[in-house]
């Protein structure tokens, strides 16, 4: 319990933010986001924009696995709905930038409701299991619907442009993604204050319960889908103007893992934690790039980063479902709470 | 057109061979999933170690075939113990889902040690069935899928007779029935989950040395687990039964795919008939329907 946060007024209560020290973090947060583009240099804004499209879609499987309680191993093809929209709109039509990333995380959406359809009549690992089934299937259309995917050689997407201003570089497209991101963290924080965020949340715990208190599940699962392959979608069309060229390979079952693994690192049905979770598995492979490179080994250290990599990404899942099930946002925690009453107490 | 009869024999024959294969692996999954609730995606990783180890035997260690085997297959067991041991039995009593994330980052470890020791480079198994051509009237089958049917079908008559009369093989039936019921009879039950991933992994790994000496052994050997998947869904994840069933009829299904229409439809066969199962029979053909309380 968290004192020194009496509230007198009821915007107060309501506040997503409500004690000072999180204004004065988030101001320090909002400054560093603002000048890091101006420090870094092209490889971390490489990676920011990576990370910020990561934390997109790693929030919008929150919403479905995290707080939902229904384990998606679809994410990736998802997002592949979303880029491969994004793109052909762009090729075929070039509308707008922003209408183009609305359009996919819409087409997504609609992929994700026929997706979500036997949830009612499946749950659990049958439903991770069916959902595994839809990436096949999609990536089976992705690979030959010739006249719109462009079959195996997939499709090139020209840089996104706004107003005669052209995204080409990642400092462009860092002013481009993050508040996208940020918009989209914030909605699916807010969601959970709210009737539709508060239903998913009963029916993760108990299902029937949740019937029977008068949630229609089918809808409210449907809702869930819908909501986090829109996620996926938006993210699966920043991804297609980041890297430019969207193939069938481009999102494989294994990239549906990796958003797994983000949630659980991060911690299950926690805002942050899906955050914390998309920073941490983006930045772990490059961080073991770094140390290879450090380590005193021969011309063929390359030719073993890629199986530790995969070691490391498998031990990681296994490690904190161990060790830590609730994930880095309760070390997060536990880390603020020691300083919360610093040096007071010790 | 005269419809070509023989191709079809010709293709149906081999899908029941590769389907052998499946039942053997799916038997191997239920197995675990009977005993310790536990859903395996692992199961094609442990597949994959059984064929490597045993490639790993033979070459860099020049032992005969039927010693390499032989010691792969044990050196599985040990390895499917160890696994059960570290990473399964903590997450006793966990939410499935997480026990199910637990096989995925398994399958990923898995794979990053193949990688690490032998590199991501395909291989071939040494060459260890006869082959001579077999001829089914006038069908012809290939030696390597006909033999690894005739071993996976004794296997398979092995481990059910095994289940059957053994006491281990009991005990592992009545933990599956009722777990609390198992324990107050004296069974020790902790004893048993280690069993049965023993088993299914010395299982797993005889199915990885047929499947590497039929199509080569790689490090994406894996994705015949995904198969498997399907194949235990399709039966019912705790139906013996379903599972050699299932897989008979997907390697079927699988190969007339992949015959009449191309090799890109074989996945996509397969999974359009998990779909078709999930909706209308959601346990499986020959799963225990669960009814769930509150």
């Amino acid at each position: 319990m968290r004192i020194g946060t009496a509230r007198s007024s009821y915007r107060h209560d309501e506040s997503l933010f409500d004690s000072r020290t999180q204004h004065g973090w988030l101001a320090v947060l909002a400054v560093a986001l603002l000048g890091f583009p101006f420090l870094a240099d092209e490889y971390w804004l490489y990676l920011a924009c990576l990370v910020a499209i990561n934390i997109a879609s790693t929030t919008g499987l929150n919403i479905l696995t995290g707080y939902t309680g229904l384990v998606s191993l679809g994410q990736a093809a998802f997002m592949g709905i979303g880029a491969y929209t994004v793109a052909a709109l762009e090729q075929k039509l070039g509308t707008p930038v922003l209408l183009n990333l609305l359009a996919g995380g819409f087409v997504a959406m609609l992929g994700g409701l026929v997706v979500g359809l036997p949830s009612l009549r499946v749950k659990g690992l049958y439903l991770a299991i069916a959902t595994i089934a839809a990436s096949v299937v999609l990536h089976f259309v992705f690979a030959n619907w010739h006249a719109v995917t462009g079959g195996h050689s997939g499709i090139t997407v020209a840089p996104a442009e706004i107003l005669g201003v052209s995204f080409d570089t990642s400092f462009r497209l860092y002013w481009l993604f993050v508040p996208i991101t940020i918009l989209m963290v914030l909605g699916a924080a807010n969601l959970f204050r709210t009737r539709i965020g508060r239903a998913f949340i009963a029916i993760r715990d108990r299902d029937i319960s949740a019937e029977v208190l008068g949630i229609p599940l089918l809808r409210y699962k449907l809702l869930s889908f819908g909501l986090s392959s829109f996620y996926a979608g938006v993210a699966g069309g920043m991804w297609a103007y980041f890297f430019r060229v969207v193939t069938p390979e481009s999102f494989p079952l294994i990239m549906s893992i990796f958003f797994l693994a983000a949630v659980i690192v991060g911690g299950m049905g926690t805002i942050l934690g899906a955050i914390l979770g998309a920073i941490f598995m983006t930045m772990v492979p490059e961080a073991l790039k770094l140390i290879v490179g450090w380590l005193p080994l021969s011309a063929d250290a390359t030719l073993i980063l890629s199986p530790v990599r995969t070691i490391v990404f498998g031990a990681l899942i296994v490690g904190f479902l161990v060790f830590e099930p609730l994930g880095l946002q309760e070390i997060w925690r536990r880390i603020r709470r020691f300083f919360h009453l610093w040096p007071f107490r010790a | 057109m005269d419809f070509d009869w023989l191709f079809l024999a010709e293709i149906v024959l081999a899908g029941l061979g590769a389907g052998g294969l499946y039942a053997l692996t799916g038997l191997a999954f239920v197995m675990i999933y009977k005993a310790t609730r536990v859903v395996n995606l692992a199961i094609g990783e442990m597949l994959m170690i059984g064929a490597y180890l045993c490639f790993g035997l033979a070459t860099a260690m020049n032992m005969p075939m039927w010693l390499a085997i032989l010691v792969a297959v044990i050196g599985s067991g040990v390895a499917g113990a160890t696994l059960e041991r570290v990473a399964i039995r903590p997450m006793l009593g966990e939410s499935p889902i997480s026990v199910f994330m637990v096989t995925v980052g398994l399958a990923s470890i898995l794979v990053g040690v193949v990688e690490l020791i032998w590199t991501s480079e395909p291989r071939r198994l040494p060459e260890f069935m006869p082959s001579a051509p077999v001829m089914i009237g006038e069908a012809f089958v290939p030696p390597k899928v006909f033999y690894g049917f005739l071993v996976a079908a004794v296997l398979i008559g092995v481990a059910l007779a095994v289940f059957r009369f053994w006491r281990g093989g009991v005990a592992l039936r009545a933990t599956a029935s009722d777990q609390q019921a198992a324990y107050s009879m004296g069974i020790n039950v902790p004893k048993v989950f280690s069993l049965s991933w023993t088993v299914a992994a010395m299982i797993a790994a005889i199915a990885g040395v047929i499947v590497g000496a039929v199509g080569g052994i790689s490090s994406t050997m894996g994705v015949f687990g995904l198969s498997v998947l399907v194949v235990v869904i399709v039966g019912g994840l705790d139906s013996v039964l379903g599972a050699l069933v299932a897989g008979l009829f997907i390697g079927v299904v699988e190969s007339l795919a992949g015959g009449f229409l191309g090799g890109e439809f074989k996945l996509l066969a397969t999974f359009m008939i998990l779909i078709v199962v999930l909706l209308v029979r959601p346990y499986g053909l020959f799963g225990t329907h669960e009814i769930e309380r509150l």
